[in-house]
């Protein structure tokens, strides 16, 4: 099949960004996505072109590098897929598809379709763990948890920092991306210990990023590939007004 | 090149207790003295990175991802082996112990294989406590399921995505400590060469992958946790950023590498589709506990669809041949069942490499609800690469480049013989033998970084009283020269092949001559040709762009180049090792039935080799392999 597609193609952080078409040519059904990006910047590479600069690692949807939007939908719009598990399949002869990097001002263009996520791992680091040290813990089975507040603290703990829920919100707020972390470990009896604190340094060091504000429209969990709830920004929202009205020092 | 593996005295099960009490320790205020540069950020980097930064000691991590949560531990789905005995089926540290020994096919240190089982019950600990969300059982204790190799459940798993939750907790672990100011993050950035100064490892030369500087880092003490070499193959289940240069490097600078030609194939991935493949997608072992893997009894049958062909013309070939374990044979039988009835051109799917992994039955027996709530995610991925429904239809496997058992020579304090470079996870060759049982690389990583290596490397400090690099050490200038002289001719050549044409070629060369079977002839093939492929690549490989800015080909080009000499000694030590053992199959040594021989009399060490130069072939020593406490026998599993 032939597919025409619309790239952004920026040099580097501060350049100017503008879109150019390329053509993919006698690309196959079976191929992903990715592949088909791979075969267009082989042929750039033979014609001395640069390729385009994409990010992605496993290629099997678990570590979140990936990040295009495709058609305006991050991911491209397969319902719980990466853009590395999408395949040339759901695409017909002849479409045109454009391609844009993830966009926030909180991720920074870092060149083409590679932008810079690092504001996730600083939230991260103001608070989004279990203050544990290595050594000097409990026997696994002496900290029974009910089934059913592990299997939804599994739900949560799926994210995959990819940032898909950023690029798909008008706002580009941060909300689910925080909310799975919050409720992953605030379920958990190992993390409802330092819960309050946790959620606050953690909506703290969001804001402090520069992510926008949430106003529920859910276009967040309609793109996430790991289908992460609306649910948890509502527990987000829930425990961070108990943290507030507890007052207690953070 | 002199190895001592400096395994501790006394019986096995209190060599590592004993060895911790005989370790020299360092006083907590002068920890933070001490500079410890971690190069990786999986499981065993990670984990590593946070562990000493907690005990104080000055700590940078460095990794070529976004973020220090995507690295390749990340993809690893069945779970996590440890002897807990939360079954009560007779499980034990000595029989994880000697399943893995003879998982491994009786080629992997005996001490190192014990202490791991030892602390695989505290990493389970260490990982609840972190708040890993493990399975858990209405009782709301830990849940477990079996694994290939065991016929035990031991395998602790969070959905098909424990790898992700138990990096996660440990890049939870880092990030804390980075928050602290305890460990400095380096995501981007790539480390290009080792720096050893007066025979110990100093330091590291890294590129800052997007503004492209190439910077000396210097240190104490040089962690390398970077993954395994399968990538080698080209098409393999690692992400596409697994490379083999930082191991590769440390070679060039001395460090032994250890049997780097037993690599694992697993039996489970999902089949190549076409030449634009990129890579390779694993199918969970654990779908073997449920699913029964088949092909038609006769070839005839192979362009029928699954469900035209009748029970009675069906060969459930590992339960046939392998009665007591069945499907859950280990990786390495599995795989070379498959083949060979591949070979025998009863395969399935387009081009017949293809075996059928089927759930029928299992969902008749616990109801597809069962089954979803078992591999769901793993169903789901099947269909975005397949298209199919494997709830209706059976699912086709076949095996790919998977795992890498050897890697950089390490004593039993994970350190290189290059003092002050230590080496963990996938990364060293110390625990998996010949090939490693499945859940058995998270435990290897998390035992590493988060319990051993924060003991040993303290002794090193005590014992060395070496003094600290200066960055401005001439050896720190020659190597940044050296880095910048490869970076620049990488760029200069400008010829007409792309780097993924040379990697894709040199990867079905491996795949062909050196990969599930091989023979001599085979081998002496590869290592004729692979100079002529090197010499291509240097002839004719085009990178474009240039080196002051984030260019992807460039870093790839950089990698494939240190593939391109890394082969010639995997194949070289595949011909040398004249017998068959565990992911190392020679079709020359082989029991009647087809079973891999070995030859303990002969081959009974570990084959680590020392770097020469670039013209002079590498020099093999031998480490012997003492079993103290198990017997030799031939691996069965029927």
């Amino acid at each position: 099949m032939n597919l025409t597609l619309k790239v952004w193609r920026q040099k580097n952080a501060t350049a100017p960004g503008r879109f150019e078409a390329y053509e993919a040519k006698d690309v196959l059904p079976e191929m992903s996505f990715l592949e088909m990006l791979d075969v267009v910047n082989e042929e750039l590479m033979e014609r001395d072109e640069e390729p385009i600069a994409f990010d992605s690692d496993c290629r099997e949807g678990i570590c979140g590098t990936c990040s295009l939007v495709i058609n305006g939908i991050p991911h491209g719009g397969r319902k719980g897929a990466t853009v590395c598990q999408l395949h040339l399949r759901h695409f017909k002869e002849g479409d045109t598809i454009t391609i844009e990097p993830w966009r926030a001002k909180a991720f920074p263009v870092v060149r083409d379709l590679v932008v810079d996520r690092s504001a996730f791992d600083r939230i991260i680091q103001a608070g989004g763990f279990v203050s544990v040290s290595t050594g000097g813990v409990p026997d696994a089975n002496a900290i029974p948890v009910p089934k059913a507040d592990a299997e939804l603290a599994m739900d949560a703990a799926q994210c995959i920092g990819c940032g898909a829920c950023v690029a798909a919100c008008k706002n580009a707020s941060a909300m689910l991306f925080v909310a799975a972390k919050v409720s992953h470990l605030g379920l958990l009896p190992q993390g409802k210990v330092e819960k309050d604190r946790r959620v606050a340094k953690l909506v703290e060091a969001m804001d402090a990023e520069g992510f926008g504000n949430c106003t529920v429209t859910g276009s967040c969990e309609a793109v996430c590939p790991k289908e992460i709830s609306l649910h948890f920004i509502a527990r987000l929202n829930r425990d961070y007004a108990v943290a507030m009205l507890k007052g207690r020092a953070v | 090149m002199t190895l001592d593996a400096h395994i501790p005295s006394g019986p096995l099960a209190q060599k590592w207790d004993k060895h911790k009490f005989e370790l020299k320790l360092i006083n907590p205020a002068n920890k933070r003295k001490f500079d410890v540069i971690v190069v990786g950020s999986g499981l065993a980097g990670a984990s590593a990175a946070a562990t000493l930064a907690e005990l104080g000691y000055s700590v940078k991590c460095f990794c070529f991802q976004d973020s220090p949560r995507r690295a390749h531990s990340i993809a690893a789905q069945g779970g996590i082996n440890a002897a807990k005995n939360y079954k009560n089926d007779g499980d034990s540290i000595y029989r994880l112990f000697y399943d893995t020994i003879k998982g491994g096919d009786f080629r992997a240190r005996e001490a190192n294989v014990y202490r791991l089982a030892q602390v695989s019950v505290n990493i389970i600990d260490q990982c609840v406590a972190q708040g890993v969300p493990f399975a858990r059982e209405y009782s709301g204790y830990l849940d477990n399921r079996s694994f290939g190799g065991a016929q035990v459940s031991r395998t602790f798993y969070a959905r098909g995505q424990t790898g992700q939750q138990l990096l996660l907790g440990a890049y939870q672990a880092l990030c804390r400590q980075i928050g602290f100011g305890n460990v400095k993050m380096f995501p981007r950035t790539e480390m290009l060469d080792l720096v050893v100064i007066d025979g110990h490892a100093k330091g590291i030369v890294a590129r800052d992958l997007v503004s492209g500087e190439i910077a000396s880092h210097p240190c104490d003490a040089v962690v390398l946790a970077t993954g395994g070499y399968g990538n080698v193959f080209f098409l393999s289940t690692n992400a596409k950023g697994c490379n083999v240069t930082a191991t590769w490097r440390a070679y060039k600078k001395g460090a032994a590498f250890a049997n780097p030609c037993y690599t694992q194939i697993h039996p489970t991935c999902i089949p190549v589709s076409g030449d634009h493949q990129s890579k390779l997608t694993l199918m969970s072992e654990s779908l073997r506990n449920d699913g029964r893997v088949w092909v038609p009894k006769r070839k005839e049958d192979g362009s029928k669809s699954s469900s035209q062909i009748p029970e009675a013309d069906r060969d459930y070939f590992l339960e046939r041949k392998y009665p007591s374990y069945g499907n859950l044979a280990p990786r390495d039988i599995a795989s070379r069942a498959a083949k060979e009835v591949c070979d025998e051109r009863r395969g399935v799917g387009p081009g017949g490499l293809g075996v059928y992994l089927d759930f029928a039955d299992a969902i008749k027996r616990l109801g597809e609800d069962k089954i979803r709530e078992r591999y769901g995610n793993l169903f789901d991925m099947y269909e975005k690469i397949t298209g199919e429904n494997a709830y209706q239809t059976p699912m086709r496997i076949y095996p790919a480049m998977h795992y890498t058992m050897g890697g950089l020579w390490v004593d039993y304090n994970l350190m290189s013989n290059v003092p002050g470079l230590f080496v963990l996870g996938e990364a060293n060759f110390s625990d998996h033998g010949a090939n490693r049982l499945g859940a058995s690389a998270l435990m290897q990583g998390l035992a590493d970084g988060y319990f051993i290596v924060p003991y040993t490397i303290g002794h090193y400090f005590a014992s060395s009283k070496q003094a600290k690099p200066s960055i401005s050490h001439a050896e720190f200038k020659k190597v940044e020269a050296e880095v910048r002289a490869q970076t620049q001719k990488l760029l200069s050549i400008r010829g007409k092949r792309t780097v993924t044409s040379l990697h894709r070629d040199l990867g079905r060369l491996l795949w062909e001559k050196c990969g599930m079977a091989r023979t001599e002839t085979s081998l002496k093939e590869a290592l004729n040709r692979i100079p002529m492929l090197r010499e291509e690549f240097w002839k004719d490989v085009n990178v474009t762009g240039d080196g002051c800015e984030l260019n992807q080909n460039l870093e790839y080009a950089g990698r494939v180049a240190d593939f391109m000499e890394f082969a010639e000694l995997l194949c070289l030590d595949a011909l040398h090792r004249n017998e068959s053992c565990g992911g190392h199959f020679r079709e020359e040594y082989q029991t009647e039935d087809g079973e891999a021989k070995r030859d303990d009399d002969h081959f009974a060490y570990v084959a680590a080799w020392g770097y020469q130069g670039p013209d002079k072939p590498p020099v093999l020593q031998k480490e012997p392999l003492v079993y103290e406490e198990v017997h030799m026998t031939q691996r069965s599993y029927k």
